[in-house]
Parts: C-alpha cells; structure tokens; sequence
C-alpha cells in the first residue's frame, strides 16, 4: 500500500523530470504571460532563445491596458501604451496563444485561464504574477514566479523549485446570509497573519468550502499569497468538473473521458498528512473589511480600530477606537482578480440596484467575456442608473499600473487584494471587502454592513 | 547569468517593520522601465521620502547588506524588487522569513537571502542601531554571518542555490544542457495525459 499522499504531492510527483540536490526540476504544463512579462521576453531575447511550447504559453495584457476603450491610443501615457504594444509584438513574435485587447476573451490572466479552460485539475500552472495562486481553485497546482523563473519556463517548460510544506486550512459549517468568499478568505488571513503560510501550499478543505461554487473559490485561492502562500488549492469536485465541461480549452470527447477518470484521483487521500492544519468555523465569520496596510488587518465590519503600528494608522489616517462602519469613503473600487466576476458583479448590482452612489464608483469586469454576460443580463445598465462608471476588463485600480489610480489621502472600499501603501495611487487609503459590502459603501457614501440594507 | 557571491562584508543597515511588501521595496510605476536605465533609484522610493528613513542616513546609506524582520518581501511576484536591491548595491538580505517569490527572485540576481531566527535579526538589528556603521559579514561557502569581533550566526541554505551563487553558475542554460531529459519525459507524459501538452 502507497503512502497515503495529498492534492499537492500526487501533482508534484507527477512533474518531476529529475532531482538535483533537493531540488527538482518541475515540468510545466501551462504558462501565462501578460504585459508585464516583459523583462522576461527581453531576457530570452538576449540570449537567442525561443518560446519552447508556444502552444502551452497564453497571454493576455490586463496590468497596464486603458479601461476607458479598447484602443492602446487611450492609454495613461505614451510609457503605458509602449507596455500594451510591447505584448503585442512579443507574443505575435513568439507564436504565443494571445488574447489580445481587441479580443472579446482578453482579460485579467487570473480570470481568463479559469473562463477559457485552460487552467485544468491536476496541471502545474505558473505565470509572473503573484496571484497565480487563484487558478488551484480548480485543483491545479498554480503558483506566482518571478521575470527570471518566466524566462526560464519560457526557453524549457520547466522549473527549478524545491517541495514545499502543506498546510491544511478547514472552514466547515455553513456561512450566514451576507457572508462572502472575500470574507472567508480575510477572515482566514486575520487568522493565521500575512506570513502565516509562508512556505507553503494550502488546501482548502472543509463542508464551507465544498459547498462554494468555482468562482468563489477561486476568490479564496486568489489571496492565498496575502496570507505568504504561494499556492493555494481545492479538491476537484463535481462542481470543478461541471464548471469545466465545454469551456473552449477543455478536453473533449473521449480525451475528457480520460482526464476526468484521472482527475477523479487526485483528492488528497484521507489519511493524507499536512506539515500544519488550521480551522475555522464559517458560521462565526462576518463581513469583513481591512483597517491597516496588511491584509491580515481585516476585522468583522461592527469592529473598531485596534491598537495597531503607528505607521499603518497614521497612513489610513485613523486612531483606535474608531468605529469601522461609519467612516467615510472618497471612493469605490469594484473588479481585480480576487473580485471581478459575474457571481460578484450580481452581488455588486444587487446592492447598487435603485440605489444612488454617493461617491465615485466604478466597476471594471474581469474579462471582455465576463463584461459581455454582465450587459446580457443589464448589470451595466444598474450601475450606471446608480452612478457607478461601467469600463473594460483590465487590473486597473487595483494596482494603478494603467493610470486607475485613487489620489492621496482618498479612502477607497475596494474589492481587490492589498491594502499596501501606495497599491492603489501614492497616499491613497485602501480598506478591502466584498463585492457586496463595497457597493454598499458607494450607495452610502461611508463603510457599512451590507447585512442592513 | 546569476553573478558569483562567496562572502561579503560591508555595512548593514537595520530595517525593523514587519511584512515589508514589494510594492514598499518598489512601487508598481517604475517596473515599466526596461532594466539597463537600472532600479537602484527605485529602491523603498516612497518609503524614502521619510527623512529619517535608515538608508537615507550616513553612514547607512553606503550598505550592501540589509538585516530585516520577518516576511520580508511578501506580496507581488514583482522581480524589481530583487532588481532594485542590487543595482543599488545590496548582495544580501537577513530576515527571519521571506515572501517565497522574492526569496527566488534574490537568488537569481546574486543577492544572498538569509533566514536567522527572530531573535538573531533582533539582536543583530538593535547592534547596527547602536554602533552606526558596523560591518558585518555573510559568508555564503561558511554559511554563516559573523559580527565583527562579535558572535557568529550559522544559517541554512538551499544547496542547489548555494552552489550557483558560489560559482555564479546560469540556471538557465544548466537546465538547457538537460533538454533531451525533458523531452524524453514529455514523451511520455504526454501518452498519459495528452490535455495537458499541446
């Protein structure tokens, strides 16, 4: 009899093209790229090398694309329209499968690997972007690398990585009504700290995240790297493998016949060991938002402001003992890859719908797929009877590389991912939440528990 | 082509806060700049506009090694951060932990990260705050940081990467010389799960 082995060691083992000193050397299936993979296109340049499997490498730009068209012409500045070009040639040069900002499938690369089917149970997927951690929400065993790592996939399919530790986290029971993803997820890192899973893989087990569907759990992996997690993943399940069937790169016929028998294997045995284990019982969280300048700053909404390190409260521009529902916001930011599709843009509308923004507010899709089914179902046509701006898909003010940028001293509610100084525009003041607790702070001009509404 | 370290000494600068982030080391508006103008000038930007910020202060401003707290580097995958450090001279980084990616990004730009535990960052930090100016040394073939005429700390290191920094060996083109082993695993990969090699 086997050892009994995890998610994570039955895909690993699966990978390993050869051993080196404790590392090995891990083959790659899929690689996406984006317009901030540049360097790393420059660097295999330099050297004389080629995309070795252009057919596994994707890309599409999403950090640095305008939001108001689809025309580079409209970007912030000539340096950023350089940015959306520069992907352009590089990919046309290398024969990399691209969905390019004219096409209706481009998007933000953590929303259109999902959406496409091209992030698969059981695949290693890497991509230079820390928030590769979103697609093992499928079961993949994705993960964020940087220029160098890129280049080195690029030229070999392959990647140098030593194992790493797994962790276990188990939210079980079941969530109370106005309680998200966002929620479990910043509920989790409150838990374990912005290091917690430093060095680790984590698998999200447990009935709260069985009963999730695809796009909230991707929510919950995407911010795996905001608890120090390079990965994080989930079991595949008859939900992944529903989510899954008939999306453009998915197998078919008989070769999905075969990928689902083999997909059905790789749930982590039961007697699987995990280095750490970590749970939480979803019936105790609620909605949440972040107070300081690290997502493990994220209390429930009812909280005050603790005490907390003089820097982080001096730059939000808050004392301890402030209450958190009530203060005032400058602006609204709904969209990024932890919070920009469909299932979050109803929940957004749901709260916008006959509702006035009393702040600036804008809403930017995920994808140009995501957007288009939004408009099919007259989401945008919510928002915009609400006041919120309705743009294109990109990554947009979540980190401000296209020009979406808050100003400083402006208090964002925004549905992205970090609450870093300067993330979204320099002094401006990001407090993270859910898709719904975020329109709720537009339509109210101050934060607010969606729950009251 | 990673650059060679075998030891350094130099001065080191203390940096207390926890969880420092990519985007702190370098914010996201520089990182469209093509790496030959050099990110030196990037390096804790904003953080910089703070007068008393340590590298802003002789003689801390001529450091080439940095003694952090722990979770060093989370956040973004950002290889300018890595970029950043070196070209403003730094070859190695000591934290009680690191964010995984920047951990790697270090390694293949010839900076040395160390991990010593909390209380040796600590008490290596509070040193450099009282004696402005200390040198000490990080000593890649010893594995260990030694104060000047003081303690010497012992650390672990990744072998594999040890060995490429030691010779300043290129990965890339090792794992190239390895190509007909990965072809020949692909093979055969791609017989038992033709979905995932196109």
């Amino acid at each position: 009899m086997d050892a009994p082995r995890s998610l994570f060691d039955k895909i690993w083992a699966r990978h390993v093209v050869l051993r080196r000193e404790g590392q090995c050397l891990l083959y790659v299936d899929r690689h996406l790229v984006h317009d901030g993979s540049f360097h790393a296109f420059a660097n295999l340049e330099r050297r004389g090398a080629r995309v070795r499997r252009p057919r596994q490498t994707f890309g599409t730009p999403d950090h640095y694309v305008p939001t108001l068209s689809r025309s580079p012409a409209d970007a912030a500045t000539p340096e950023i329209r350089r940015m959306v070009e520069t992907f352009a040639v590089n990919v046309t040069k290398h024969g990399v499968s691209a969905f390019e900002l004219s096409d209706e499938r481009q998007g933000i690369v953590h929303i259109v690997g999902p959406e496409q089917g091209i992030t698969l149970p059981g695949l290693v997927l890497v991509c230079g972007d820390s928030h590769t951690s979103t697609h093992g929400a499928l079961g993949a065993l994705a993960f964020g690398i940087g220029q160098s790592e890129n280049e080195h996939v690029l030229a070999t399919q392959t990647l140098w990585q030593a194992p790493q530790r797994t962790m276990r986290i188990s939210v079980e029971g079941r969530r109370p009504d106005g309680v998200s993803a966002k929620d479990v997820i910043l509920a989790i890192i409150a838990s374990i700290g912005a290091g917690g899973a430093v060095g680790h893989v984590v698998e999200y087990a447990g009935s709260a995240i069985r009963s999730m569907s695809i796009e909230e759990r991707l929510t919950v992996c995407n911010m795996s790297i905001e608890a120090g997690a390079r990965a994080g993943m989930v079991a595949p399940d008859d939900t992944t493998f529903s989510y899954l069937a008939e999306k453009p790169f998915s197998p078919k016929g008989a070769e999905w016949d075969r990928a689902l028998k083999y997909w059905k294997t790789l749930p982590s045995d039961s007697a699987a060991r995990f280095d750490s284990e970590v749970s939480l019982e979803a019936g105790k969280i609620e909605p949440m938002v972040t107070w300081g300048t690290s997502p493990e700053n994220a209390l429930p909404i009812g909280a005050v402001v603790p005490e907390g390190p003089q820097r982080a409260l001096e730059y939000m521009g808050l004392a301890p003992g402030t209450r958190l529902e009530g203060l005032s916001v400058d602006r609204v930011f709904i969209g990024s890859c932890t919070n920009s599709r469909i299932e979050d843009l109803r929940a957004a509308a749901a709260v916008a719908r006959g509702r006035k923004a009393r702040v600036p507010a804008m809403v930017v899709p995920g994808s140009g797929q995501v957007k288009k089914q939004a408009e099919a179902e007259g989401l945008d046509r919510i928002f915009r009877e609400a006041g919120f701006e309705w743009r294109h898909a990109g990554c947009s003010m979540c980190v401000g590389m296209n020009g979406d940028l808050g100003r400083p001293q402006e208090r964002i509610a925004s549905t992205s991912n970090r609450n870093f100084e300067g993330r979204q525009g320099k002094g401006a003041r990001t407090h993270l939440m859910s898709p719904a607790m975020a329109a709720a702070a537009a339509v109210a001009g101050f934060l607010t528990d969606v729950r009251k509404l | 082509m990673a650059e060679q370290f075998t030891s350094l000494t130099a001065i080191a600068a203390p940096y207390e806060p926890l969880n420092v982030d990519t985007d702190q080391i370098v914010p996201a508006r520089f990182l469209k700049f093509p790496r030959k103008d050099g990110y030196g000038k990037f390096l804790f930007h904003d953080v910089r506009e703070e007068p008393d910020f340590v590298l802003n202060r002789a003689p801390f401003d001529q450091a080439r090694i940095l003694v952090a707290n722990a979770n060093f580097g989370c956040g973004s995958s950002r290889e300018g951060a890595a970029y950043a450090f070196h070209d403003a001279g730094f070859r190695a980084v000591i934290a009680p932990s690191f964010g995984d990616i920047f951990y790697a990004n270090c390694m293949k730009n010839g900076i040395v990260p160390v991990r010593l535990p909390d209380s040796e960052c600590a008490s290596l930090r509070k040193i450099l705050e009282k004696n402005p100016g200390t040198q000490i040394t990080v000593d890649l073939v010893a594995q260990e940081v030694r104060e000047t005429g003081g303690r010497t700390h012992r650390f672990a290191i990744d072998a594999f990467y040890r060995e490429m920094l030691l010779k300043g060996v290129d990965e890339l083109g090792l794992t190239l010389s390895l190509l007909p082993e990965i072809e020949a695993f692909e093979r055969a990969y791609a017989r038992e799960a033709p979905w995932a090699v196109r």
